[in-house]
Formats: structure tokens, C-alpha cells, sequence
């Protein structure tokens, strides 16, 4: 299963890293989120792209994920030369990752 | 009053023209919110500003302003934006002149200013303020002889008071985007800078609508394909409550929607650490953050846990760095890719012949990998057609038009150049770059003004 299945994202940029929410469609998804898609496995799927560290924030209230990629946009703003200079679709390229259920 | 109604009808410069329209006209609303300013806007604004004294403001906002000021002077919508860019006077004076000539009574423009530390800069670095770069920790001195403008992000505060000297419009520079939302919720409620909680209720509230639609079923991955209208997406608009509790909604008959899943986007949009979301009032918290649907299109909020901000201000600055310039080119099965990627060849060695000093190059298959790379693997490379797009970044543009004149010729590349995509021969184009800083409060004292028309 692809996270796709379980789950919706929007990311946007902070300089040169990116911020990528992560939102259970389901709420009783969540723990699954937890378990599965730690900072490593994010880390490892963004392998090439994010370039600095990935940090993961919990938030249980809201059913959801919040993800810090640094040095992931090829300098960011208005000096990358990324067609996605903003990380724009970045959540969507999360919703990717292969997830055990 | 029981609850305010706080609309935001403008989430960039260049956003529609006709949201703000729609949020005066498509129902009740005590105010309207509006933010032009982007990160680097503001050293397009000073440059503006040095070739004409009266320029260097959001000139949208005055042509929109003169569309719509008779109404909400009608219906008392009071307006707050940072359309002031690095002129918040100049706008004032627009506005009013057009308030004026149209014989339109009663309007009275809060003027903030303050925010543009371009002049004292030389000062903050011979106290001792060290200016470097809050992302990457680079020294200032990198960067010192090139910054065109820098401005620290001013708050609620000074909004608040341009409000209770009885302001209808409040103009503002550069300001933080929440700070557009909590300035009218404090000057109303009549809240205290040390109600750490509400404050931090305010702040979320403004956060949930500084990027318009986004609140509101646009830029919606969670389910695009069930949103209606998005033509007429409905901007939203948050009903806030004494107690800091607020809902989000929209105006009826508006497309797209508010629900859990589009206001928790919303939420997570552009954050940090949700524990430490910081602002010059207050530094909030959205981990104990309830969302919960109370009705269609209402979505309500509450839970937000604020404690005492920090005793820094961020300031953003512009500087100048190098040029930049894109090439594309369209090729067409068969073997699109294989062209594409000869094409790229073929001029990269051209580039090196000629030595170019190029600080980066980048090469991008548009409709193949451009946006996911190899995170999200193309399905097939048999295809129909694909875009070269080749980009770099120089020093000085001489190097950008001489990498330009190497693109045409191409045509005795691989077959099927079908010609550029962005039309004739690029020009290279300047490249402001951001800067990042903190400095402290005291160093920054934020002023306001009300100026009455007729």
C-alpha cells in the first residue's frame, strides 16, 4: 500500500528547506502514520533531493505528521533553479512511499 | 459584539482581483485582509521607490481600494493590509487621493511604518548585532555591500492602535500575516498583550486564512476532484469569538469548501515546530489544536496555547545575487527523450568550449522527471514529447546572453527542434536573493499615523 491510500499532504517552503504535512484521511489511521513513517524512512525516500536532515513533529490532535526537510530545494526561493522551486508537489511525491500495513 | 468576522481576500500579490471584491459583496463582514507582500517583494518596491518617490507601495491595493472603499465606508468593513510595501505614506496618499476625487467621505488611513531598517543597519552591526543568516548560519559580511532592502516583520500591535485612533483602513509594510487577523481581534475584544492564550488563538486564526483559498478547498490535495466552482472559490473568512474560539467559513454560493481536511491543511501549511510557531506578540502552540465541523462550510477551531514571544524580531532582507536564464526546447517522439538528452549534451559542450564561469546548471525533462525526480519514477520513456529545459545561474548577465545565443543553434542538433517555448532569445534576469535575520525588539519601534480625508 502506498501512502496515498491513507493519507493527504500539503508542503511549502522555508528558504532552502521544506515543510511537508502529513494527514491521516481517516483518524483512526494515525498510529499507523506514526509507525511507519519516521524521519529515517522519509530521509530514505527523499535520498538525493533533501540534502540536509529530515525532522519529524507529532501532532495527535489534528491526526497528522509535520516533516522538515533541510537543504531541499536547490538553495529555495528565488535563487533554485528547481522547476518546483517551492517544494510545491513535494507532499504529493511523500504520498508515494510504500507502507506495511 | 459577540464574534468578529475577519475576511481575507488576498493571499499574494497577483492573487485574484476579484476575491477581495467577492468577500465585500458576497456577505457580512467586519474585515477585510489583504497580504501583498512576498519575501523578496520588498527590494522590487525600494527600486520602484528610487526611481520614483511616489512609487514603491502595492499599487493593486489602491485600484482595488477605488473599486470597493465607498462600500466599506458604507457598511463599516474596515480594511487592514501590508500594501504600504517600503511606502506605506505614498499608499496613504494614493488612497486618499482617490477618496477625494471620487467625493467619498470619511475615510481615515492608518499609516504604520517603522518595519524598513535599511538606514540603520550600519548602527546594528557597530552595536554588535551580528545580522548572519538564520537559516545557514553565513556571516553577514558575505552579502553586506549587495542587500537592497531589509525590513523586520512588525505585528498586531501597532495595527491594534491605528484601529483604536480610529482608523478605517490600516496600511502597513511589512508585517507578519497573522498580525493582519489579531490587530482587529485585540482592538476589539479589547484583549491584553499578556492573554498568552488568546493571543495565540488570534494568531492561529490569522494563520488559517493568510493564504486564501488554501483554507477553502484550493491547492486541496486531500480531495480536488470533489471541490465545486473552484472558478468561484469562496475565500474564507473566520468568525472569532471573545474567548478566541473561532470558526472558518466562507460565503454561501462561493465554490470549494471548508472542512477538517482543508482547514488541517492549512494548518500544517508553512509550519515548523507546531510547539514554537513564533510571532512578535506571542509564541503559539497548535498541538492541543481542536478541528471540528459544525455545520456545511463551518469548520470550528479551538484549543490554541500561547506563551510570551521571544525578545527578537525576524527581519527579512533582499539582496542582489547573479543572473539567471532559462532555455526550452519542445521534442517529439520518436525517441524524445534520447533527443532531448543529446540536445543537452551537445550544448553543455559547447559551454565548456567557450568556458563560460557558470555557478550552477541545471538540466530538467519537463512531462518526464522534472518535479519528482526519482523519488516518483516516470512510468515508461517511450513518450510523445518532452521539454529540455536547461537553466543556469552566472555572476553577470553577459554570461546569461552568451549561454542564450548557444540555444538556436541547437536546430542542427538532433531533429524536431520545434522552436523555444518561452518565445524569442532569454534575457537574463536578475536574481534577489532573501536574507533571513533576527534583531532585537528594542532596536525597533514601530510608529503609526492616522490621516483623515475628506
Amino acid at each position: 500500500m502506498r501512502l496515498i491510500d491513507v493519507a493527504h499532504a500539503r508542503s511549502g517552503d522555508k528558504g532552502d528547506s521544506v515543510n511537508i504535512g502529513l494527514i491521516a484521511r481517516d483518524r483512526s489511521d494515525y498510529p499507523l502514520l506514526v509507525k511507519e513513517v519516521t524521519a529515517e524512512r522519509v530521509a530514505h525516500h527523499f535520498a538525493g533531493v533533501c540534502l540536509g536532515e529530515v525532522k519529524r513533529y507529532e501532532l495527535p490532535n489534528l491526526g497528522a505528521l509535520n516533516f522538515i526537510l533541510t537543504s531541499a530545494l536547490g538553495g529555495g526561493g528565488t535563487t533554485s533553479l528547481r522547476v518546483d522551486a517551492q517544494g510545491k508537489a513535494m507532499g504529493e511525491a511523500l504520498l508515494f512511499m510504500e507502507i506495511d500495513v | 459584539m459577540n464574534t468578529v468576522r475577519i475576511a481575507n481576500g488576498q493571499a499574494f500579490w497577483g492573487d485574484s482581483p476579484a476575491a477581495p471584491v467577492a468577500q465585500v459583496r458576497g456577505g457580512d463582514i467586519d474585515y477585510l485582509t489583504l497580504d501583498y507582500l512576498a519575501e523578496i517583494t520588498m527590494s522590487v518596491l525600494r527600486k520602484q521607490y528610487e526611481r520614483d518617490p511616489d512609487a514603491g507601495y502595492a499599487r493593486d491595493f489602491v485600484d482595488l481600494m477605488s473599486e470597493i472603499m465607498q462600500e466599506c465606508l458604507e457598511r463599516d468593513i474596515k480594511v487592514v493590509a501590508n500594501a504600504g510595501g517600503v511606502n506605506p505614506q505614498g499608499c496613504a496618499q494614493a488612497l486618499l487621493d482617490v477618496a477625494a476625487s471620487r467625493g467619498i467621505s470619511g475615510l481615515r488611513v492608518g499609516v504604520v511604518t517603522g518595519d524598513d531598517i535599511m538606514a540603520q543597519l550600519d548602527d546594528l552591526e557597530s552595536e554588535g548585532v551580528p545580522l548572519q543568516n538564520l537559516d545557514t548560519g553565513t556571516s553577514f559580511d558575505e552579502v553586506r555591500d549587495r542587500i537592497a532592502s531589509a525590513n523586520a516583520y512588525l505585528g498586531a500591535e501597532p495595527i491594534a492602535r491605528a484601529l483604536a485612533d480610529g482608523a478605517n483602513v490600516v496600511i502597513t509594510g511589512r508585517c507578519t500575516d497573522p498580525g493582519l487577523v489579531l490587530g482587529p481581534l485585540v482592538h476589539e475584544f479589547g484583549w491584553q498583550w499578556d492573554d498568552w492564550n488568546l493571543l495565540a488563538a488570534g494568531t492561529v486564526a490569522g494563520h488559517t486564512i493568510e493564504c486564501g483559498a488554501q483554507a477553502s478547498g484550493g491547492n486541496f490535495q486531500g480531495g480536488w476532484r470533489t471541490m465545486d466552482d473552484l472558478a468561484h472559490v469562496g475565500y474564507p473568512i473566520v468568525e472569532v469569538s471573545a474567548d478566541g474560539t473561532f470558526v472558518v467559513t466562507k460565503h454561501p454560493g462561493t465554490g470549494g469548501a471548508v472542512t477538517t481536511a482543508t482547514v488541517t491543511e492549512q494548518l500544517l501549511y508553512e509550519l515548523g515546530d507546531p510547539a514554537t510557531y513564533l510571532s512578535p506578540e506571542v509564541t503559539a502552540d497548535f498541538t492541543a489544536l481542536q478541528v471540528q465541523e459544525v455545520g456545511p462550510d463551518r469548520v470550528e477551531v479551538t484549543g490554541a496555547r500561547g506563551r510570551p514571544p521571544t525578545d527578537s524580531l525576524k527581519v527579512s532582507m533582499a539582496y542582489s545575487d547573479g543572473f539567471q536564464g532559462a532555455a526550452m526546447i519542445t521534442y517529439a517522439w520518436p525517441d524524445a527523450i534520447a533527443k532531448a538528452e543529446l540536445a543537452d549534451s551537445v550544448l553543455r559542450t559547447r559551454l565548456k568550449d567557450l568556458g563560460l564561469p557558470l555557478r550552477a546548471i541545471r538540466t530538467d525533462l519537463v512531462g518526464y522527471n522534472s518535479v519528482h525526480g526519482r523519488v516518483v519514477p516516470p512510468a515508461g520513456s517511450d513518450q510523445s514529447e518532452v521539454v529540455l529545459r536547461v537553466s543556469i545561474w552566472a555572476d553577470d548577465p553577459d554570461t546569461v546572453s552568451r549561454f542564450a545565443a548557444e540555444i538556436a543553434p541547437l536546430v542542427m542538433g538532433p531533429p524536431g527542434f520545434t522552436g523555444l517555448l518561452a518565445g524569442g532569445r532569454m534575457r537574463p534576469s536578475r536574481v534577489m536573493a532573501y536574507w533571513p535575520t533576527l534583531v532585537p525588539k528594542s532596536v525597533v519601534d514601530p510608529q503609526v499615523i492616522v490621516r483623515d480625508g475628506v
